[in-house]
């Protein structure tokens, strides 16, 4: 079919002609970064933890006064430990999706020159390890002597693991197992990496999703921190044991306030996280809906004003030997090649509207692979919109051409 | 003659009654979905203390080393302990305020209540009547209290209602980590939004029942929430010491008028100054004075969830007039033959233009009225999610307002180049056609 025709006519109702592109265009801008923006969510909501969340609880103990750190965990550690179905216990500073423990910034030498950025550091004790579950997968595991008594925050000098998102940060292309950084005073020397495990705020901290699992294990000794515990038990068990823990705890240590809100199974911690961020998403996916029915009806109005104005013309045509199906396909074609010049100009829109978004949200960069598909969702939705009006235009009988009107 | 128009709009939304709703209900979506998301923009981006916000001052100094400055850089925005002390030692300001969020176990006189966390506030006597804090009883503690570690507190009504059901609680205790504190005031509700003075412990939502004397707190070492930002090589081993290169303070003045505040921060330029004579700073002065809504502008208090929201909403609002552009043009040319009969008849090209601008302001009025209905439904949404803003989406006056007057402008802005094409229909053409 000879597109010709359709260019010239197109050019004789060029305010229409121009309402539909640019509609198609802003439409064509919205998709693609809205798309964007939730395909980055749910990247954010699918953040490998480096943890099994459904097999872990969490008891938090708040403010108590003049407790010794040794006294409460042996009588916390043990309430939790004789429940039975506890797999295992142990005393910890923070988890994810929980209350952040401690955020600093690392240098790359001694002397605090070369910024390195700002990781989660996470003190463990030999039990809470393994309680999480935690291996590296290069380098080695601990020693005996490497879990150390607190100075202040951390021990002044210690063997630690980092996650390999960390390295690679810090040394990229470099093996990391066995090099250094520091924290002021703090000297810490990297022994093993664990593929992953996220910060308390994945996603939320300084560096954004980039610094979601930047975070750093201290072994400690047991007694030199108290207040927060983790329990591994069978998922099945698990709801029921984080309640009979939580109880058990307070029993076992009266004179502490049990902190209610973070005292629960690591996955509601986790949903509960992640709660804004998927109400979010459905907004965004609302949007799109909305948008979409929005150019699809604009689409219907149009073109269905464009075959009634026609009508004698198909007639004439129709009359002159032209089958439905000829008809049919003009208004199909001819919405083909105002959705492509729509999507055309509303590329460029888009790709604009995301440096917008790039400058003001801290956003990375719209992947050119949602441009093509934007065009495509585009391109269908504007021939399921025309074929209505078009399937009425070749209903046109043949007749009409003799009448007047 | 606009009655006769209007009447003329309605006969002919019977006629296109589907070419009328798609209009009205485009309409309606762009404009429900963008006063949604400016309601909560207003909400949130509004003033938390109304006539007073261009006198409190936020107050920042450089205390870092040499060795990590950039210049022009942002100095922290919270000051050391021993900054703010000596600060408030120097009585520079009308009202000066030191503080710090925190948090403790609270346990009533008589232990009728189970012990309970709470948050507080550690601040200085000049809080209450700088930020304008309303009394239920009594008042704030004094200047003496502050440098007598007083154990005084002043409580939240909610708190008041909780301990003491209610009653004038003046003069009795309350027990905050086990050190009992006389309670010298009960303030009303108050919770200004966002919460300007510390942004760190909850903006929205981080109610404090119980404020008491920072001096107080610090003597009973009571525990600290919010930020804190420690430097310089040497770790102390207590960050909340006086001399400890930590920042974890706010501070903040009353001055009366610009002149005033030039004047205060030339004194904090030669505080830094003198700083650095003695060693203490490294830097060059690099102080920074910020209104409350200059302050709340510069830490972008609106989350940023919210701010794309808006822009998505008015991108959205933007497909909405576009397409009732198309729509409209549609509709007043369908009518060709009509415009063209009522030129003939006489109608000046003035007249049409009129006509199709009252039919366009008449579907921008129908839209509008649903689009409020949207915009309401959106609210209650917005009031559903798990956002520390959510209890404070609702439609005031003033958006209310603005509701009809965006409805009108922008259905009035999508008629005029249909109308602008209808008018110029010319009458004979159109005769001859017939």
């Amino acid at each position: 079919m000879d597109i010709r025709p359709i260019v010239a006519a197109l050019g004789r109702h060029r305010i229409a002609t121009s309402l539909i592109v640019l509609e198609i265009a802003l439409a064509c801008a919205v998709l693609c970064n809205a798309c964007f923006l939730i395909a980055e969510r749910l990247a954010l909501m699918r953040i490998d933890s480096g943890i099994d969340a459904p097999s872990l609880a969490v008891v938090a103990l708040r403010g108590c006064d003049g407790c010794v750190d040794a006294d409460v965990n042996a009588r916390a550690l043990a309430a939790i430990r004789g429940l039975p179905g506890v797999q295992a216990a142990g005393v910890l500073n923070a988890t994810p999706f929980g209350i952040r423990a401690g955020d600093a910034g690392v240098t790359l030498d001694a002397e605090g020159r070369h910024f390195g950025g700002v990781p989660h550091f996470y003190a463990f004790s030999r039990d809470a390890i393994e309680t999480l579950g935690l291996q590296p997968s290069q380098g080695q595991g601990f020693e005996a002597a490497d879990f150390q008594p607190i100075d202040n925050f951390l021990p002044l000098d210690a063997q630690v693991w980092i996650t390999e998102a960390f390295a690679a940060h810090l040394w990229p292309g470099e093996p990391a197992v066995g090099r250094e950084f520091w924290m002021g005073e703090y000297h810490f020397r990297v022994a093993g990496l664990v593929p992953h495990f996220a910060r308390p705020n994945p996603g939320r901290s300084e560096n954004g999703v980039a610094g979601a699992q930047w975070s750093v294990v201290v072994p400690v000794r047991d007694e030199a921190q108290s207040g927060v515990y983790a329990l591994r038990a069978d998922p099945l068990d698990l709801p029921r044991l984080a309640i009979a823990a939580r109880d058990a705890v307070a029993a076992a240590v009266p004179e502490a306030v049990i902190d209610m809100d973070q005292s629960r199974p690591l996955s509601d911690l986790r949903a509960r996280y992640f709660e804004r961020d998927r109400a979010m998403a459905w907004l965004l996916l609302g949007v799109i809906a909305a948008m979409l029915l929005v150019t699809a009806l604009g689409i219907v109005g149009l073109a269905s004003f464009w075959v009634q104005q026609r009508t004698r013309q198909i007639g004439i045509r129709r009359a002159l030997g032209a089958t439905r199906g000829d008809i049919l396909r003009y208004f199909q074609l001819e919405n083909f090649l105002l959705a492509g010049l729509g999507i055309a100009l509303g590329m460029a829109l888009a790709y604009g509207g995301n440096l917008l978004l790039m400058r003001h949200f801290e956003l990375p960069r719209l992947p050119l692979s949602y441009l093509p598909l934007g065009a495509a969702l585009l391109w269908l939705l504007g021939q399921a919109a025309v074929l209505g009006p078009a399937l009425r235009a070749a209903a046109i009988s043949p007749a009409i051409a003799t009448r007047s009107a | 003659m606009l009655g006769y128009y209007l009447t003329l709009a309605l006969r002919s939304f019977r006629r296109n009654r589907v070419l009328t709703a798609l209009m009205v209900l485009t309409l309606a979506l762009g404009i429900g979905a963008c006063m949604t998301t400016l309601t909560v923009f207003h909400v949130l981006s509004g003033d938390p203390i109304p006539g007073k916000s261009d006198r409190l001052f936020h107050v920042q100094l450089d205390p870092e080393p040499l060795a990590t400055y950039v210049p022009g850089a942002e100095p922290d925005s919270q000051l050391t302990r021993f900054d703010a002390e000596a600060l408030l030692r120097d009585r520079h300001a009308t009202r000066q305020v030191m503080m710090t969020g925190g948090g403790g176990i609270i346990e009533a006189e008589d232990g009728a209540v189970r012990p309970f966390l709470e948050s507080m506030r550690y601040t200085s006597a000049d809080f209450f009547a700088m930020f304008d804090v309303p009394f239920l009883h009594g008042q704030g503690w004094t200047a003496q209290d502050d440098a007598g570690r007083g154990r005084v507190a002043v409580i939240g009504r909610t708190l008041n209602d909780k301990l003491f059901g209610g009653a004038d609680s003046v003069g009795r205790q309350v027990r905050v980590d086990g050190t009992a504190l006389r309670i010298v005031g009960v303030i009303d509700d108050w919770l200004p939004r966002p919460k300007f003075y510390d942004l760190n412990t909850g903006r929205f939502d981080g109610q404090e029942h119980l404020f008491l004397p920072f001096s107080t707190a610090i003597d009973l070492k009571m525990g600290t929430s919010g930020s804190s930002n420690c430097f310089g090589g040497a770790p102390t081993n207590d960050s909340r010491a006086l001399n400890a290169p930590c920042t974890w303070i706010q501070y903040w003045v009353e001055l009366e008028d610009p002149a005033q505040a030039d004047a205060f921060k030339a004194y904090l330029a030669n505080y830094s100054a003198q700083q650095k004579a003695a060693g203490r700073f490294e830097r060059p002065a690099n102080v920074r004075l910020r209104s409350v809504m200059d302050w709340l502008d510069h830490r972008k208090v609106v989350p940023g969830d919210v701010r794309l929201q808006l822009w998505l909403a008015l991108g959205f609002l933007l497909v909405c007039l576009v397409n009732t552009v198309g729509l409209l043009l549609a509709k007043f040319l369908r009518r060709g033959g009509e415009i063209g009969v009522r030129r003939a008849l006489g109608a000046a090209r003035r007249d049409v233009f009129v006509q199709a601008i009252v039919e366009s302001g008449t579907v921008g009025i129908a839209g509008g009225l649903l689009g409020l209905g949207l915009a309401q439904a959106g609210l209650w949404a917005v009031r559903q999610r798990p956002t520390d803003y959510a209890a404070l989406a609702h439609l005031d006056g003033a958006m209310l307002l603005l509701t009809f007057v965006l409805a009108l402008v922008t259905s009035i802005a999508a008629g005029l180049l249909p109308a602008w094409r209808s008018m110029q229909i010319a009458p004979a053409l159109q005769l001859k056609s017939q």
